[in-house]
């Protein structure tokens, strides 16, 4: 995959990775900080930006690799929008799990996958803190409450014409 | 004439932006302040009278223009009446929430108007050993679950010797049925910074931290514009509102991962480490972020504080029963017909809270079980709603109080699966440094599987019963050693769901 990708994008997501360090540098342990504002920029934390990041942080690679793999937020693949929907209790109590499936299925994708056009990434979500207004969606960072099944096709609808 | 409605991101979830902008266009001057905590009346507007803010809600962008024709702007028109006498709010005693969804959160001026940094000023006058002793007395105790005692964490903390002191809270509110930490963050951020700011003078520490998680993006916002505005009037950085006190702070975000709401896991992550659990000892109050003395409290444990100085220990411990002083903030959701967030003293009982305040279940079903404290917090039968919200009375009847959250649960549950998901969720969130939690929740999602197809049940259950035990005691933080806690109150309270014959269905 990583020897397929055009080098143009290697490129970019190693200046990415430099610039994003220049602007934490004067962070304490700046690593998370930095990978945030990576995937801000590109949708993703690209796995290139791992060695460029190892030597500017004086850490190993297996350390920048392991930060990066460990928290389910930062994607391995860009997408142009993000739904998360919500399977914790409360909002299990409300229909979650059913909004889940219908999700995955108004979308055909699982959970943690890319619609097929690269449009809609699907994920769940343990907990949005809306929880006295579930089911709860949250659409590119902006949570939805007391979503049905046609609010949930009207919320996706808007960012796909977008 | 102002017109209030809330920006906290739970009104705004069901379209309390498009109901600002709908009085806007209409020519009203709205004011956006934090949440009044009663969710289901969201969008709430309320509009100033001579006895005070009357309410109106839900109100729909549709019903905008007939509210302002039958008198909305007088406060005229029908609706909710007075909102403080609205039983919601005339029952409760909001010390930690005094000022949420009365002020726009962002307003330095109405922070100090409405009885802000009173308390940051009393402690900067105090020695910070005095300051700690006046948190000790209050009885405040940890209020991210575990119940510790404040002052005595602070006072390990200021006892340290080092240059190089922290303060970081931790607003990695992560359990289901919380979302206090969040309201207070988009409601009244400055209560927060000033409960960091006095803590820094108590224990002698010049810089802090926030660890908000990244679901909450409002949070992050306004919290971010709240440190900026603080540093502009003085009240984070050099010599704060004139004295000797240097300290400043910073957010930082969490990344999805729920484990990093136990305190040694937020501390690595806050290092830009992956989320494991360190094991203690060294305690963080002693060899903490970056190896340095480190108070780590909850943004409630935090948020408390410039109340207690303000009005004294004295009068904060005269609140609650046993060793649970004070106020705390509970959260009703799930299935809940009048859900929020509600602050009050120690001891009102879980069916007051469910019942008489929430209303019952929002589907009009009757209630089966309510989870109390998070996902690692036990569900509790109908038949124990007499408990008294009180850490102790809880830890007796084996559930616990947690983070004061409490998830509500109709009779077309499934308890079985609601086991199966609590190990499910613990094998996803697990951080995988003992093997207890981190095999231990994969085999329960198994071993579940197994008893709800039938399988060779009783043999089942007694590993199950044999898995809780060891996960129990051989983890190494509260994730794999408290995930038995939902599994078996389930099973101690709704058998049936266990034993059944059709049970995956």
């Amino acid at each position: 995959m990583t020897g397929l990708a055009p080098s143009a994008q290697v490129v970019a997501a190693e200046e990415c990775a430099r610039a994003a360090f220049a602007e934490h540098a004067g962070d304490r342990g700046p690593l998370m900080p930095i990978f945030h504002t990576i995937q801000e920029r590109l949708g993703y934390v690209p796995p290139e930006v791992e060695p460029v990041l190892a030597d500017l942080l004086n850490i190993s690679i297996a350390e920048v690799h392991g930060v990066r793999t460990f928290y389910h937020d930062f994607r391995h693949s860009p997408a142009a929008h993000t739904v998360l929907v919500c399977r914790a209790e409360a909002c299990q109590s409300l229909g979650g799990q059913a909004l889940m499936a219908y999700a995955e299925e108004a979308l055909g994708v699982d959970k943690g996958e890319v619609t097929p056009d690269g449009e809609i990434r699907l994920e769940q979500v343990f907990c949005l803190g809306n929880c006295a207004l579930g089911p709860s969606v949250m659409v590119d960072g902006r949570v939805h409450g007391r979503v049905s099944p046609a609010r949930f096709d009207a919320l996706v609808g808007e960012v796909r014409s977008t | 004439m102002t017109v209030y409605v809330s920006r906290d991101s739970a009104s705004v979830s069901v379209g309390a932006d498009e109901v600002a902008a709908t009085l806007e266009r209409a020519g009203v001057q709205v004011l956006r302040t934090g949440s009044r905590g009663m969710l289901w009346l969201e969008p709430l507007v309320e509009v100033d009278t001579p006895e005070g803010r009357v309410g109106y809600g839900p109100v729909n962008p549709e019903d905008v223009g007939g509210l302002i024709s039958s008198g909305l702007l007088d406060g005229s028109a029908p609706g909710l009446g007075l909102v403080e006498e609205l039983p919601w709010m005339r029952t409760q005693n909001r010390l930690t929430f005094a000022r949420v969804g009365v002020i726009d959160p962002l307003s330095p001026d109405a922070h100090l108007q409405y009885g802000g940094n009173v308390g940051l000023q009393k402690a900067l006058a105090m020695e910070p050993a005095a300051v700690v002793a006046e948190v000790s007395d209050s009885g405040l105790r940890g209020r991210g679950g575990a119940g510790f005692p404040t002052g005595i964490k602070w006072k390990t903390v200021l006892g340290a010797e080092g240059p190089l002191k922290f303060v970081c809270c931790n607003a990695d509110e992560g359990d289901s049925s919380t979302f206090a930490d969040r309201m207070l963050m988009e409601g009244d951020p400055f209560t927060l910074i000033e409960g960091m700011t006095i803590a820094a003078h108590a224990v002698g520490a010049s810089e802090g931290y926030v660890y908000i998680r990244s679901e909450y993006p409002d949070a992050v916002a306004t919290m971010r514009a709240a440190i900026e505005i603080a540093r502009a009037q003085g009240w984070l950085g050099d010599n704060i509102l004139g004295s000797d006190l240097s300290y400043d702070m910073h957010v930082r975000v969490g990344a999805g991962a729920y484990i990093c709401g136990e305190e040694t896991s937020m501390l690595e992550s806050l290092e830009g480490k992956r989320g494991m659990v360190r094991a203690k000892p060294p305690i963080p109050a002693l060899e903490g972020l970056f190896g340095k003395p480190t108070v780590v409290n909850n943004v409630l444990s935090l948020g408390a504080v410039p109340q207690i100085l303000a009005k004294g220990a004295k009068a904060y411990a005269d609140l609650g029963v046993g060793r649970s002083r004070g106020t705390t903030i509970f959260q009703l959701g799930g299935n809940i017909a009048r859900g929020g967030v509600y602050e009050t003293a120690f001891g009102i009982t879980l069916g007051e809270l469910v019942n008489d305040l929430g209303g019952g279940t929002a589907s009009g079903r009757p209630i089966r079980a309510v989870q109390v404290g998070g996902p690692l917090g036990a569900y509790v039968p109908v038949e124990q709603f007499d408990l008294p919200m009180d850490y102790e009375a809880f830890a007796e009847a084996g559930a616990m109080v947690g983070h004061g959250g409490i998830a509500v649960f109709d009779d077309t549950v499934d308890m079985s699966w609601m086991a199966r998901f609590a190990f499910e969720f613990c094998a996803a969130e697990s951080c995988g440094k003992c093997t207890p939690c981190r095999i231990g929740a994969v085999r329960g999602v198994e071993t579940m599987d197994r008893i709800r197809a039938g399988e060779d049940r009783e043999k089942n259950l007694l590993l199950l019963d044999d898995l809780c035990e060891l996960m129990t005691d051989g983890s190494l933080c509260a994730m794999g050693g408290l995930t038995p806690l939902p599994v078996q109150s389930a099973r101690r309270h709704f058998e049936e769901d266990f034993t059944g014959k059709d049970l995956a269905r």
